[in-house]
């Protein structure tokens, strides 16, 4: 669910540097060892009236213009192409820096690059944000050519299912006919499993982390905190912001409650006890603020600078909506056309994408002859675990791919 | 600690069981549930040499990692949470290869291995076996020795049995016992005195329908 921020800092917070040393320390950047260097976003435009995608919803839509970012070389049978889905608010920036003074890299860096877990110099990696999203791939901010002016809540409402049919196109684009692996953690593990599904051809694998077929009513009970949270913020305005203030704090208190949904109590404990920010002892004056309300503060101002909240809105209810197995009369039948080989993670304490429901996945592959591994790590972290637990998910993963040439 | 012994123990059944004395009791191309699946190897000889379609079961991450880097597909779980997810037939072998002893109830996990799989292939170690009499015997002390090489209070093998024991309960459970192969320190053996002698032994079993 989450992007770079709660990777780097909870790094930080913890001292914990493992992987995450060069990026803590910020003391170098496009020269940082294993890392893809400095990378240039691109633009793909499709879909002009008429020759738009079909959405779930029923409607016809386009034009739509996609964010993406290679790393590595495409081979010249163009066999080595791995997709990255991202979560929630992640964007396609999953690796490398921007610039030479860039000093924030990728959301999935520590798992990106050269002798990582998806081994640029093995594999061509493609990550592209996702449909109704802010970070440069089409969304509600984005300037409707009909009008002028941004759609706001005139955007048409998307699912997961949408999302995976625009990445198609980016990948027929890009002429690969079928690709190596699809790869993603939470609402980006649900694209992977959906892709899948939908293009069994066009994968010859799939690793899906931390995700399920279908959130709990806990879990959208709380994207519905979220999205109340930002439209009652007095600048939402019915979603037409984009001229004046965005509904900023409606924005971080949704950002707030997401935050407080990726760890795991034990994870809040180890990270931030009941330890105070700036004083050693009470002053019973409301001033006093413990370090989890900090932490919670700090994450969410930064993230109402980079996210739109009519995005927040409609990603989190096409996670909503997601449901494999009703579409399908049940997971069993939605599975049983999957031609890719699959590797499902969890991890033991999170509880917003419990393991149980990734296994019910993983069953309903088994009996359907899908060849799924499963694993279910071990961790205190809860759901952002698949950003921290680099240190034994990355030797899966990379072993999972080297893998599927064996046999 | 416990790890420890948890990988000492499956480094162990590899010198004391030959595969190739399971892989000739499955047919080929069949479909086969290796519980306890280790580092995969008994498995990626069935699909190799066999030609069987297969996956694991093992409850250790390192386990898990070493099978999905031969390109197995295994599943990480605890097999005494039992076999409910999986569907009645939907193996022809399921194999508890070196495993019985360390889970809780043998007799329910057999009883499921039996639904879930046409035929069953269970090897453990036979516990009446001559030295771990004599040393019970003679020393008055649990048998530590090369075949069991842990201390009483520290192994994962909580329910040993032996050979006769393992024939009684199949018996009472109904299972028909195809049959049973003897070995000692991995090599088969003629079959005399067989539950004083053999290191290990491994039977092959059908459910009752």
């Amino acid at each position: 669910m989450e992007s770079h921020a709660p990777a780097d800092e909870s790094a930080r917070q913890d001292g914990n540097s493992n992987d995450l040393g060069p990026i803590a320390s910020g003391s170098q950047s496009a020269t940082v060892p294993g890392s893809v260097g400095i990378v240039t976003p691109q633009d793909y435009t499709f879909g002009a009236p008429g020759k738009g995608i079909t959405l779930e919803g029923g409607s016809e839509f386009g034009p739509i213009t996609v964010r993406y970012e290679t790393y590595g070389r495409l081979n010249a049978d163009r066999s080595n192409a791995i997709l990255i889905q991202h979560a929630f608010s992640g964007d396609a920036h999953a690796a490398g820096y921007h610039s030479a003074e860039d000093r924030h890299p990728g959301w999935w860096d520590n798992m990106v690059g050269p002798d990582k877990a998806f081994d640029t110099k093995r594999y061509f990696v493609i990550c592209s944000n996702v449909l109704g999203g802010c970070r440069g791939t089409t969304g509600p901010g984005s300037i409707n050519p009909e009008t002028g002016r941004p759609y706001g809540l005139s955007f048409p409402v998307i699912t997961i299912d949408d999302m995976v049919k625009v990445q198609r196109e980016l990948i027929d684009h890009l002429g690969i006919e079928r690709l190596y692996a699809v790869a993603g953690g939470s609402m980006g593990g649900m694209q992977a499993l959906e892709w899948t599904v939908r293009y069994p051809e066009r994968a010859r694998s799939a690793i899906i982390m931390a995700a399920t077929s279908r959130l709990s009513a806990q879990a959208i009970a709380f994207n519905a905190v979220g999205r109340n949270a930002i439209v009652s913020d007095e600048f939402w305005n019915g979603g037409d912001y984009y001229d004046g203030q965005p509904p900023a704090r409606g924005l971080a208190i949704a950002r707030m409650v997401g935050h407080i949904t990726y760890l795991s109590e034990q994870a809040m404990g180890m990270k931030f006890g009941r330890r105070l920010q700036e004083r050693a002892n009470f002053g019973f004056d409301f001033e006093d603020q413990f370090q989890v309300e900090s932490y919670l503060e700090y994450q969410s101002d930064k993230f109402v600078d980079r996210f739109d909240a009519n995005s927040y809105i409609y990603l989190s209810k096409a996670m909503d909506y997601y449901d494999l197995g009703a579409r399908f009369d049940g997971l069993e039948r939605a599975v049983q056309n999957c031609n890719a080989k699959f590797l499902v993670v969890t991890f033991s304490s999170d509880w917003l994408y419990p393991p149980y429901q990734s296994k019910e996945v993983v069953f309903a592959m088994m009996r359907q002859g899908v060849d799924v591994s499963y694993v279910q790590l071990e961790s205190p972290y809860g759901h952002d675990a698949f950003f921290l637990e680099i240190d034994r998910q990355a030797p899966l993963v990379s072993s999972f791919l080297e893998g599927l040439d064996e046999k | 600690m416990k790890n420890n012994a948890r990988m000492e123990h499956n480094g162990h059944h590899r010198q004391h069981f030959s595969y190739a004395e399971i892989l000739h009791l499955i047919e080929p191309g069949s479909t086969v549930l290796d519980l306890g699946c280790g580092e995969g190897e008994l498995l990626e000889r069935l699909i190799r040499e066999r030609g069987v379609r297969g996956r694991g079961v093992d409850i250790e991450e390192r386990m898990i990692r070493t099978c999905i880097s031969r390109g197995l597909s295994v599943f990480q779980g605890d097999l005494d949470e039992g076999l409910k997810d999986y569907t009645t037939n939907s193996y022809d072998y399921v194999i508890l290869n070196h495993t019985l002893q360390v889970v809780h109830r043998p007799d329910l996990l057999l009883q499921e291995m039996l639904r879930v799989g046409r035929f069953g292939i269970v090897n453990f170690p036979n516990f009446a076996h001559i030295l771990n009499r004599l040393q019970l015997f003679a020393g008055g002390r649990m048998p530590v020795n090369r075949h069991i090489p842990y201390e009483w209070y520290d192994t994962p093998n909580i329910h040993f049995c032996t050979r006769r024991d393992f024939e009684v309960l199949c018996r009472e459970m109904g299972y028909e016992i195809i049959r049973i192969i003897d070995t000692r320190n991995g090599k088969r053996r003629a079959p005399f005195l067989c539950n004083l002698l053999s290191t290990e032994v491994c039977f092959l079993l059908r459910g009752t329908d």
